[in-house]
Order: C-alpha cells, then structure tokens, then sequence
C-alpha cells in the first residue's frame, strides 16, 4: 500500500538522526572536558566556551519555537523576546529570593527594592521563594499571555504584516514597563548578581555543567516533540493555515484554535529557553525585550532555514558564533554584518543553510545519475 | 460513460454511494433533496432572482444552464448560506431550513460546493489534501493524535482512482495541470462526504481533453450523489446532461426545464442563450 506516506515513515531519516545524535555527544562532552581536564591540558574547554556554548542552546531553543509559529503557521512573530525574557524574569525571581541575606545591603529584599526603599515584597513576589513555583510561572506566564494576546489576535483575524506589527508593540511596551523601577523587577538593571540555585553555588563548574546538560535535554526533547507536531495531522493542518487559510475553513476547520495551539506551545517554549538562559548567563534586564532582539530571533530561523526545525538551530549557532566572533574582534562592524546577511539571505538563500545543503544533495545526487548514465 | 440512466434512479454499480444514506437529521423520505420554492433576492433594487423554484432529487445530476447574470451563482449562494434570500423558503431535505442556518452549519449539514478558481493546498501532496478534507473529527486534540486506519486510507485509495489522480498521490498538488487540481478539489469534496455537491463550472479553463475525463468522472458519480452542476459549456452538458433534467435560467427564474434535447429545442432558450 501506502507505505511513502510522511507520517509512517520515522520523525527523521538515519542520517539526521546520527548528526543529531553526533551533535547531542559533542555537546555533552564539553561540560566533561571543562571539569575532568586541568586547565591547560590539551583537552580543556574552558568555562567561558561552556557557558557560550549553553547560552547558544538557549536561543536555539527560542529560534526553534519561532519557527514552529513561523515556518510552518506562516505567523511571523516580531516580538518572541518578550515570550523569552519573561521566562526567564519568572526563574530570575527565584534566583532573586536565593540571593537571601547575601546581597550589597545584607537585607532580606533584593538590593534594588532596598535602594527603592521598599520594606516589604510586593503582592506579585509572594511565593517565588519556592523554585517549584518559580517553575510554574516559567511555563505559566509566557503561556497566558500567549493565548490572550493570541486569542483576541487570531479572533479578530489580524494577519500577516499587521500581527507582527503588534506583536513587536507587545514586546516594546513590556520592555518600557520593565523599564520602570516602580514595577518592581529591577528597572533597567534587571536581576543580577545571583548566588545559588537550590542551594548550589551558580558560579560553581558542576553547577554549571548540570545547567548545561539540562538545555541540552530540553533542546533535543523540543526538537523530537516538534518534530512529532509537524509530522502529524496537525503539523499538516497547520501548514494549511500558512498556505490557505481560508480553503482550511471550507474543509470544515477552525483556524482560531489551530494558530492559539501553536502560538501559546511557542511561547511556552520560549519561555523555557529564558529560563534555561538566566542563571547560565547571569543577567536578564527589559534590554531582552527590545524590539531589535526579536528581530534577531527571526533572523536565526531565516538564516538557517524557516520550516526546518534543524535549520534554525543552525541558525542560531551560527548568527550568534558570528556575533560573539565580531564582538570581539571587530565590534563596530557587527550590525553591517547582521544586515548583509540578512540581505543576503532574503535575496539568495530563501531557504536558508538547509536549503543549500539540501540543493547541494541534490545535485550530488544527480550528478551520480549522469555518471551512472 | 455509456449508462445513461434517468436521474433518480438507483444504480446498480457498487461503490459508496453518499446521498443514498440517510444522514443525521437530513430526511430525504420525499425523494427530494433540495427544494427552492419562491426565492428572490435583490441587490439594491436588480433582482438577482426572481420567485425562483426549483428542486432537485436524491441521486439527481441536475446541469443549470444560462446566460451571464441569469442568477446562477446568486442560486448557489443561497443554497450555501452566503447570501440570504429576500423572500421565499430554501429547505435542505425535508426539515432543514437554508435560510435559517449559517454557511458553517450548512457545510457540516451536508452541502459542499466546489468554486470555481481551484483552491488545493500547493505544499500538500495529493494524498495530504485528500486527507485534510477527510469527514472526521476536526478539533485540535483529534486531529494531533489522529492516526490513518485502513479503512480511511482504502477511500483515498477510491477517491484517487475516481479523480484520475492515481499514482501521483505523492506528488505536491502545486505542480498538478490545472485540471488535476479541478479534479483533486472535486476529490475533496467526496472525502466529505457531502449529501449535496455543487459544481461551479468545473471546465472553466479546461483543455478539451481534460473536459472531456471531467464528464466522465461526473457520469461516474451519477447515481451515487446528488450533484448540480452550473455551467457555460454546452457542448458539456450535453456530454454530462444524458437523460437527466436541464434547467435554464434566465433573469432570476427558471425559464425551462426538461431533458436537452427538447430545452434546445425551446423556441425561448433559443432565443435568449442558445440562438446567439
């Protein structure tokens, strides 16, 4: 019968899977070459490429969900920032409460509420000193806001430039209300300066190991999971959506809750990959919620392929190895590079680093033929 | 292609034969699926239709016929809901009222229409279009965990044969000929499987060859659904028509009705579609 149908084949061909599988050993054996090795043995990663490595992962992490809504929705999302920091504002308030008595003024509320004069938490703090809750709100906050944005979004059939207009306002003027040191998350500084996590030292190499290791897993199991979500009906109904919404409608579909599904999933995933990001970083301030920074998101996925789920990981590792790369060593210049290769993406890669691998196969592939003929 | 049977009549072919079961809440009893009694409709004083009656029975191929602006896709409008008839009583079998439902409720009632631009979705492969369309659960929950069993994949396997698609099934629909996508989006239609099927010229834009295989794909669904066809080519609906009833229309109302060879005949169709 039937048997090249795309939903009995397996979620990726052996090939990918091995490359994935190659990718997860490398990564993993980073953490393990910083803490088994001395400094200076031929083996050694240093923290500092650990910890860039783990921040990377995190923002694959983010671009992933970006492409689920984008790449195969068609919703092109300008503000997934606000959807990141906010995960990671909501893990950050923990590692704020952790702090405890440590911080520069020895009291017990973090130190910008004790430069605002603060006596007590306000209401909205109540409870972040348990990390289970803290871990809810992760999930939770990016969520609600996801669906009651997108519900009222998508019922009112905003689409296409005009959605990610608003999408880029959300994100704008939750920065500006984080901005605000009267909101009470730390005005521009944001939360800094944190000591422990579940009472282990966040600076220590094991600590941060274990961190490492975590994103790795939730990457991977992101992956596989989205992966399932397009390869199933859904995944087929939601690429309807992007290519003809209104022919969904006839078949007797309901767009609305299709696009909130996928929507709020991103968000929450994004949510995740801000809290993976924070204590790895150790910084998280409303500059994350910046238009330009979302925009960088959409970037990743374009760069390495929109509709791929592998291609805007690569995406991301890419963009951003280039940016650390030209921070370093040419930082005036990094915002020309960043436009050129978005320029240069739109104009001859549409598909991306994936697409070019893919042509690339292809013509491998017919050039066996012709030999073979 | 060679039974020509009156339309109406049971047909001795085995296959699904949709309009023929009695669907939820659709009573057929009387014979009639479809009955327009009276409709008008008028657009800022130009009436569209004009006290318009017409039905049409289960299992009937009903061909309408007639000139532009003769009201044909005001008809077919109403009947789906996306206009509201002025006057007069639209009933769906013999308790559902058209007029009082909303184009939704009338879809999952029972009444697919095919426009006429083919609207497939490019990305899909034929086999993935056929699938959407599918009569199942559509929510987001059934639809995530939604597996194909053997008998849904064995009516895709009819429905390809049935549309000429046979074969192609993994190909994307985007790089089908214009016909084929005509055909597939008739495929999507049966996967609904739809008491009642309205066509809107199928052949619009259709090479000979292709009108040609569409009037023998409808003569294959004769008998087995109840289907009414809007359109301009005659040389086709005399291909399709057979014994089976012709309606012409003209400004809004049925001018004549009966078998085409005695319509063409009709000094009054002459002179106002076939004469010119």
């Amino acid at each position: 019968m039937m048997n090249t149908l795309s939903s009995n084949e397996g979620l990726f061909s052996r090939p990918m899977w091995m490359a994935i599988a190659a990718f997860t050993v490398l990564a993993a054996l980073l953490p393990a070459c910083n803490l088994v090795f001395p400094d200076g043995h031929i083996l050694h990663v240093s923290a500092y490429t650990v910890a860039l490595v783990g921040k990377f992962m995190c923002y694959a992490l983010a671009a992933l969900a970006l492409d689920l809504v984008w790449g195969y929705t068609g919703i092109l999302s300008l503000g997934h920032g606000v959807f990141f920091a906010l995960g990671a504002y909501a893990h950050g308030m923990y590692l704020m409460r952790a702090i405890g008595q440590q911080g520069q003024y020895h009291s017990s509320l973090p130190d910008f509420m004790v430069f605002l004069d603060w006596k007590i938490y306000p209401w909205y703090w109540a409870f972040t000193e348990h990390f289970w809750y803290c871990m809810a709100l992760v999930l939770l906050v990016p969520g609600v806001l996801a669906f009651v944005f997108g519900y009222f979004a998508f019922r009112s059939r905003i689409k296409g430039v005009y959605f990610s207009i608003i999408t880029q306002a959300m994100t704008y003027a939750f920065m500006l209300l984080f901005f605000r040191n009267d909101t009470g998350f730390g005005g521009n500084n944001g939360f800094t300066d944190f000591k422990t996590i579940l009472g282990y030292s966040v600076t220590a190499p094991a600590t941060k190991a274990v961190l490492f290791l975590l994103t790795l897993a939730f990457l991977l199991a992101a992956l596989v999971g989205a992966r399932a979500i397009v390869c199933s009906r859904l995944g087929r109904v939601l690429q309807g959506v992007r290519d003809s919404e209104a022919r969904l409608m006839f078949l007797g579909y309901n767009p609305l809750w299709f696009k909130l599904f996928v929507w709020t999933l991103s968000a929450v995933l994004c949510g995740i990959a801000g809290a993976l990001y924070v204590p790895q970083v150790g910084i998280i301030n409303p500059s994350e919620m910046s238009p330009a920074n979302s925009i960088e998101m959409v970037v990743w996925v374009a760069v390495g392929g929109r509709g791929t789920l592998i291609g805007p990981i690569l995406g991301a590792f890419t963009v951003n190895g280039l940016k650390s790369w030209f921070t370093a060593a040419l930082p005036e210049l990094w915002l020309f590079a960043l436009g050129l290769l978005f320029i240069g993406v739109t104009l001859f890669m549409q598909q991306g680093m994936l697409g070019l691998l893919k042509q690339w196969r292809r013509g491998k592939a017919a050039g066996v033929d012709k030999e073979a003929a | 292609m060679s039974i020509r049977m009156v339309a109406g009549m049971a047909s001795a072919e085995a296959g699904p034969s949709y309009a023929r079961v009695k669907g939820e809440g659709l009573d057929t009893t009387h014979g009639a699926i479809l009955y327009l009694e009276d409709i008008s409709v008028s657009f800022d004083g130009f009436k569209a239709l004009n006290r318009l009656s017409l039905d049409i029975s289960v299992g009937e191929l009903r061909c309408i016929i007639g000139p532009n602006g003769a009201g044909k896709t005001t008809m077919m409008d109403v009947i789906t809901g996306k206009t509201r008839p002025s006057s007069g009583t639209a009933w769906f079998g013999q308790t559902m009222n058209l007029a009082s439902m909303t184009e939704a409720q009338i879809a999952h009632a029972g009444i697919g229409r095919k426009f006429q631009r083919p609207t497939v979705f490019e990305q899909h492969t034929v086999f993935e279009n056929l699938e959407l369309a599918m009569k199942m659960d559509k929510r987001v929950a059934p639809t995530l965990f939604a597996r194909l069993n053997s008998g849904q994949a064995g009516k895709i396997e009819t429905i390809l044969q049935l549309i000429r698609l046979h074969g192609q099934e993994m190909r994307l629909a985007g790089l089908l000929s214009h016909g084929q996508k005509q055909w597939l989006e008739i495929g999507m239609l049966l996967m609904q499987e739809p008491q009642l099927i309205l066509l809107d010229e199928p052949v619009a834009g259709m090479s000979d060859a292709e009108t040609a295989r569409t009037a023998e794909l409808l003569n294959e669904l004769r008998g087995k659904h109840s289907i009414m066809v809007v359109e301009h080519d005659m040389g086709f609906v005399t291909e399709i028509a057979g014994q089976g009833i012709v309606t012409v229309l003209h400004e809004g109302s049925v001018l004549a009705q009966g078998r085409m060879s005695e319509v063409q005949a009709d000094e009054r169709v002459i002179e106002v579609y076939l004469g010119r």
